[in-house]
């Protein structure tokens, strides 16, 4: 039971890094018909950027400046790199993402070198007991921070005036231009969100194990995370985040056990497999709308 | 006044769809614009409020001004926040929002007034008011009508554009809307009608115009276009006799006619 307690809740910790990712390709996928393969960069930029400012002002006020930098830096990609791409291909555009994310990433490491580098997080690998099992904390930090963040975005989206203009924009762009939304205001909104959930993901996966040049691989688990919720689903979002980081952490504390015969890296395609499950049986993801097209 | 002056409109840079469309529709009446299928009406709507980028149009001559200022280079948002709002063509609720996000939607370029307005249409619209958290995709068609054009005046708009309003609807439905469009008139908004169902337009309208093929064909007051003989045979399918239910008919009514040539 402790073993089990202790792996699920690693598995929240590190699919809430899943889940604020997935939320940023959701968010951008909605109002703009784009995937962006920026967000591993922001990401990695998000992390170095904290591991430079704790430094000085600390690592809890480094958080929040960082993501709102990063917020801003993909506010500007999309106002001068992507807008002028609208009415493209979706494929292209797709691809012009990945150039940007080779770009910034290359920028990025340069501020790395090949020493890792710690974003300063008063939590590192230290434990706390919670009902009689030991877990680390900074996975409850993650889990927490995350169900936060996402309750913030909820009622964001639900109350906001210009919440309701992301989800209008995302469901008819003619309407809401029709009613005076500035309909390019939304798409640069939409990427200064999901930079800012990536900077946030970034220093999460940076906790406890620095920043180093291969951090933004992690990036590429919120895609299995994103088909299984849906493309265009929010809350499926967080939910398959969330499962992938779940299911990862149990096979890989029990699958060695169970069924050895898998190999010992099963759990890093375990997320994969359960994608192929979940699309076999809803095509379009647990909680995606059937008109999603696929890439 | 909000006026269209010889107005061009071209799709996709070759087709050429309003050919010097000039039309005036003055502070507080009620404009009717009529036409087949086709004739361009939904154009000349777009153009007024903007629309025509989404769908690759572009003004190629002519002018639009909003009291003398011309208004036809300004972007959606401006025109809406200068007080001409649209409601399009076939309702265009958004379906998977509550009937109350619908409204504030509307009300996006007003923020301040979202609660007076709120409640103006729901005494407006007292059905709307009963449904305000289910989502609008399950409203009746006429429902649905009602909270495309509530949505429109979620902003105060001083200018509204409608097309096609009864489209769909049953007579008793269609009925409500031409009320409510005459009580919405007399509230202070300013109506710009587009309707093939031009009966229930004429009944209510000031002034009319008829378009054909991107043109304007006829400028007249609406009780002189009522009286006029081709008006009469072919958008109200009467010769000399009148028949209550009519206009049930002409709606499917394909046949084209020029009415110069
Ligand atoms: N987005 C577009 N691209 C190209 N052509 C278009 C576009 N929209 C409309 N047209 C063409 O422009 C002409 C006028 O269309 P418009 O929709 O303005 O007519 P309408 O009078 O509103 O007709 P209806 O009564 O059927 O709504 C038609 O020939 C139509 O095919
Ligand atoms: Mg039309």
């Amino acid at each position: 039971m402790t073993e089990f307690l202790q792996s699920l809740i690693r598995g929240l910790g590190s699919g809430s890094i899943y889940a604020l990712l997935a939320l940023g390709f959701v968010i951008i996928y909605k109002s703009t018909r784009v995937i962006s393969f920026a967000q591993p960069a922001f990401m990695l930029a998000g992390a170095v950027l904290v591991s430079y400012l704790a430094a000085d002002i600390g690592f809890f006020a480094a958080v929040p400046v960082a993501a709102v930098l990063i917020a801003v830096l993909a506010l500007g990609v999309e106002r001068t790199v992507l807008r002028p791409m609208i009415g493209k291909p979706v494929f292209v555009v797709a691809i012009i993402t990945i150039g940007v994310d080779v770009v910034v990433r290359v920028v990025t490491n340069a501020f790395i070198g090949l020493d890792v580098r710690q974003v300063g997080d008063p939590w590192g690998l230290s434990t706390v007991t919670l009902l009689g099992v030991e877990v680390q904390q900074r996975y409850l930090v993650m889990f927490g921070t995350t169900v936060a963040v996402v309750a913030v975005l909820f009622a964001f989206f639900r109350f906001s005036r210009v919440g309701l203009a992301m989800r209008a924009v995302a469901y008819d762009q003619e309407v809401a231009l029709a009613q005076g939304i500035s309909v390019g205001s939304v798409f640069a909104l939409s990427w200064a969100i999901a930079g800012g959930l990536a900077a946030l993901a970034g220093v999460f996966v940076a906790t406890g194990a620095g920043v180093d040049q291969q951090l933004w691989v992690i990036a590429l688990k919120a895609l299995p995370a994103i088909i299984l919720g849906g493309l265009d689903s929010l809350g499926g979002a967080v939910v398959g985040g969330l499962a992938v980081g779940v299911v990862e952490s149990l096979v890989g504390t029990y699958q060695g056990d169970v069924a050895p015969w898998l190999g010992p890296n099963f759990a890093l395609v375990a997320p994969y497999v359960l994608m192929l499950v979940v699309l076999l049986v809803r095509p379009y993801g647990l909680f995606g709308s059937k008109e999603v097209e696929r890439l | 006044m909000l006026e269209a002056n010889n107005l061009e409109v071209v799709y996709d840079d070759v087709m050429l769809v309003l050919r010097g469309v000039s039309l005036r529709v003055p502070e507080g009446r009620i404009v009717a614009l009529l036409g087949a299928n086709g004739a361009g009406k939904t154009t000349l709507l777009r153009a007024l409020s903007g629309l025509l980028d989404v769908h690759d149009g572009k003004i190629t001559r002519g002018r639009i001004t909003l009291d003398g200022e011309p208004i036809h280079r300004a972007s959606p948002t401006r025109i809406a926040t200068l007080g001409v709002k649209q409601a399009l063509e076939g309702r265009r609720i958004l379906a998977e929002l509550t009937v109350e996000e619908n409204l504030r939607i509307g009300g996006h370029s007003r923020p301040r007034g979202i609660k007076q307005n709120l409640d103006r249409m729901y005494e407006l619209f007292p059905r709307l008011r009963e449904r305000r958290r289910q989502s609008a995709g399950y409203l009746s068609g006429g429902e649905q009508q009602m909270l495309s054009i509530g949505r429109a005046l979620m902003s105060e708009p001083r200018y509204l554009l409608l097309d096609e309003p009864s489209l769909g609807l049953a007579p008793l439905m269609v009925q409500q809307i031409r009320d409510l469009i005459v009580k919405i008139n007399a509230a202070g908004t300013t109506v710009l009608l587009v309707e093939q169902n031009a009966t229930m337009a004429l009944s209510i309208a000031d002034h009319g115009y008829v378009l054909e093929t991107g043109k304007v064909v006829m400028d007249k007051p609406a009780a002189a276009l009522l009286a006029d003989e081709d008006v009469r045979e072919f958008y109200l399918g009467l010769r000399g006799e009148a028949t209550a239910q009519s206009f049930r008919d002409v709606k499917h009514y394909k046949r084209r006619k020029r009415w110069l040539s």
